[in-house]
């Protein structure tokens, strides 16, 4: 998520020489990774000739497919790096944004949620408010969506930079362009069908170059037990192995939130308006063959996604474990020490040999362009579908042809790198743009779940309601941030206490704004007319036919599946408590 | 693959699988017979680099050999 960027980009100041250099096999490693990924493009390019091969895969991915892809295009690299970072400083806590805060919502997407956005055949998720609600909602959705997708690529494309200059001494141009330039080429000659493809690729490749650390790690300290023996060691008096024991007080824990917090804002709120509406990754399962593929999609995602901590969370506490001392930014520019920003590469260059080092270099790479294929499609089709068909049929009176929306499809993926590469070079100018760009995406995501769910769930909510509920939930959001940025101490009545940090005024806002969007959503619906029930046939709960799945044995049922997923996700948590 | 038709991706990342176990297993067991690394990596006596090179070639060549796309066109014909 990108919750934590700005810790990342703390890299930005970060000196000093690269951490590791690669040998000739690790060089051949990364080359031979481009040559593939461009290779699958122009294989997949013959594939791609209607609109609906272009934006949604030909609708023909398998659930594995679908479930792999939907869970890659959100693990970027700055993902692995911060998230590992995240530990080393916060310990096993960094796990919740993994377990709570993505597996009850990618189930619940996938069991309750998805047979509307399939069924109702929308392209996308602005593209499904537009059957629900009109104009206004999608409109402002899509806009929005549009643009802080390329711009929050471009900021992940900058962070991706520095990361590569410090961890390889590579020139920031140089990462800048060949990575984008590599990912437009895919994507415009496959669409999303190459995007889809190249992530499965990129999730395996992440995998098997991440793997190398806690496997060797673990052997190192002797196991789970002596890694937390060591930490113990190093560390007396503080608890980096518990996910819930110290989450009783907002001063207990250093993230400083409190475990409502938590539950509420994450697991409630942040997690589900991100897996559920977030277009983003929501596209990739819209690409399904079938209801029941694009059922099961994430719950095989969420059966990965529960596994990642194991590449990302265990590598920051076996630091912990085997090479204490890793301070904050600050004092690694002051003392010239290293920063536990650098956790990850620093792991790598102690454990990975020759070859093992560039998969894991290739890992971070793949863990990038997967993100970056993520956005630039999704925009794609976001920009053509939802805002450019709208205005092409008001200014031209007709629609365009299939053929017209695929090349401008293409366009608009060439406009969306070169988009972002201007916003990677405009953050290298003004630091602080990051700042509001991501506190901009923010603002939209809680709103935007409460006006989906209610849509979907609740036939009564009418377009007006719909609009204003999103308005005043993104309104909400923006005045609760510009109040604790004007007045720093009305952090205690928005996040409930003045030991609060960052990360829980973050959740508590979206708490609060998905509130007041479902209060004003239903307020203005009870004080509207709703829209006639044969018209919320194959959109609303309770005016659509579910296909049953009662001919289907026990064992291929999505449902007994997501129970599988949520007891494992509950022992995770008593588990490690 | 795509739809019915087509090379599987399940191929694709069993050839590059394939490739990386070759090249790494081959750079980790001359690093072990002749070693000439300057940097020193910890738990070098195990040869992890050598299992996790086997470890590619046998899950490449398992993709590779159960999605080859020759196999389609012998059953088809």
């Amino acid at each position: 998520m990108l919750n934590n960027l700005a810790s990342h980009l703390n890299l930005l100041f970060s000196g000093g020489g690269s951490i590791i250099s690669l040998g000739w096999v690790d060089s051949l490693i990364i080359i031979v990774y481009f040559l593939f990924v461009l290779g699958i493009g122009w294989y997949l390019m013959r594939f791609t000739k209607t609109g609906e091969d272009f934006f949604l895969a030909g609708r023909d991915m398998t659930a594995w497919i679908a479930g792999l892809s939907f869970v890659a295009a959100n693990l970027g690299s700055l993902e692995l790096m911060g998230w590992a970072a995240a530990s080393y400083q916060y310990g096993i806590l960094a796990a919740h944004w993994y377990w709570i805060g993505a597996i009850p919502a990618m189930l619940f997407l996938g069991i309750i949620m998805m047979p509307f956005y399939y069924i109702s055949k929308t392209h996308s998720v602005p593209g499904y408010l537009k059957l629900r609600f009109g104009d206004g909602a999608s409109m402002l959705s899509a806009v929005s969506f549009g643009f802080m997708t390329v711009f929050m690529s471009g900021i992940n494309m900058y962070s991706m930079a520095i990361v590569m200059k410090v961890v390889l001494g590579w020139d920031i141009h140089f990462s800048i362009w060949v990575s984008s330039i590599t990912v437009m080429v895919y994507v415009v000659l496959g669409g999303l069908l190459s995007a889809i493809f190249n992530e499965v690729l990129q999730f395996m490749l992440i995998w098997l170059g991440a793997l190398v650390i806690p496997v060797i790690g673990l052997i190192e300290t002797g196991g789970w037990s002596g890694m937390v023996a060591r930490i113990q060691h190093n560390f007396a008096g503080g608890d980096y192995t518990h996910l819930w024991r110290t989450m009783g007080s907002f001063q207990d824990n250093p993230m400083g939130i409190h475990w409502t917090g938590i539950v509420f804002g994450l697991g409630l709120i942040i997690s589900f308006a991100y897996w559920t509406t977030d277009f983003l990754v929501v596209q990739r399962v819209l690409a399904a063959r079938d209801l029941r593929s694009a059922k099961m999609a994430p719950i095989i995602g969420a059966a990965f996604k529960m596994m990642v901590p194991f590449i990302v969370i265990l590598p920051g506490l076996l630091g912990l474990a085997v090479i204490p001392g890793l301070v904050g930014e600050k004092e690694a520019i002051a003392t010239g020490a290293h920063s536990y920003n650098e956790v990850l590469p620093l792991m790598l260059a102690r454990y990975a040999g020759p070859g093992l080092l560039g998969l894991g270099v290739t890992a971070l790479i793949a863990g990038f362009m997967s993100g970056m294929a993520g956005n630039v499609s999704a925009f794609a089709t976001v920009w053509t579908y939802d805002i450019y068909k709208p205005v092409h049929l008001k200014l031209k009176g007709t629609e365009g042809t299939d053929a017209h929306y695929v090349k401008i499809g293409r366009w608009c993926t060439i406009i969306g790198v070169f988009v972002s590469i201007g916003t990677a070079y405009l953050v290298q100018q003004f630091a602080s743009i990051m700042d509001y760009v991501q506190a901009l995406f923010s603002f939209f995501v809680a709103p935007l779940f409460g006006t989906v769910i209610l849509g979907m769930l609740w036939k009564r909510t009418t377009k007006e309601g719909g609009f204003w509920g999103l308005f005043a939930g993104i309104g909400s959001s923006i005045a609760m941030w510009a109040w604790v940025k004007i007045d720093p101490s009305a952090l205690k009545i928005i996040a409930l206490s003045e030991h609060a940090k960052d990360m829980a005024e973050n959740m508590y806002r979206a708490l609060w704004s998905w509130i007041i969007c479902v209060l004003v959503t239903v307020i203005v619906s009870y004080m509207t007319k709703p829209k006639p029930e044969k018209e919320l046939i194959g959109l609303v709960r309770g005016c659509t036919d579910i296909p049953s799945e009662g001919h289907l044995p026990w064992f291929k049922r999505p449902i007994f599946w997501a129970s599988l997923v949520f007891v494992v996700f509950l022992a995770l948590n008593i588990i490690f408590w | 693959m795509v739809g019915n038709k087509g090379i599987s991706i399940w191929f694709f990342i069993g050839s590059l699988l394939l490739i990386y176990g070759v090249i790494i297993t081959a750079a980790n067991v001359y690093e072990m017979i002749h070693p000439t690394m300057e940097r020193q990596v910890v738990l070098k006596n195990i040869n992890f680099g050598v299992w996790w090179g086997i470890l590619l070639l046998i899950i490449g060549f398992t993709y590779f050999y159960t999605f080859r796309p020759w196999k389609n066109k012998k059953t088809n014909k």
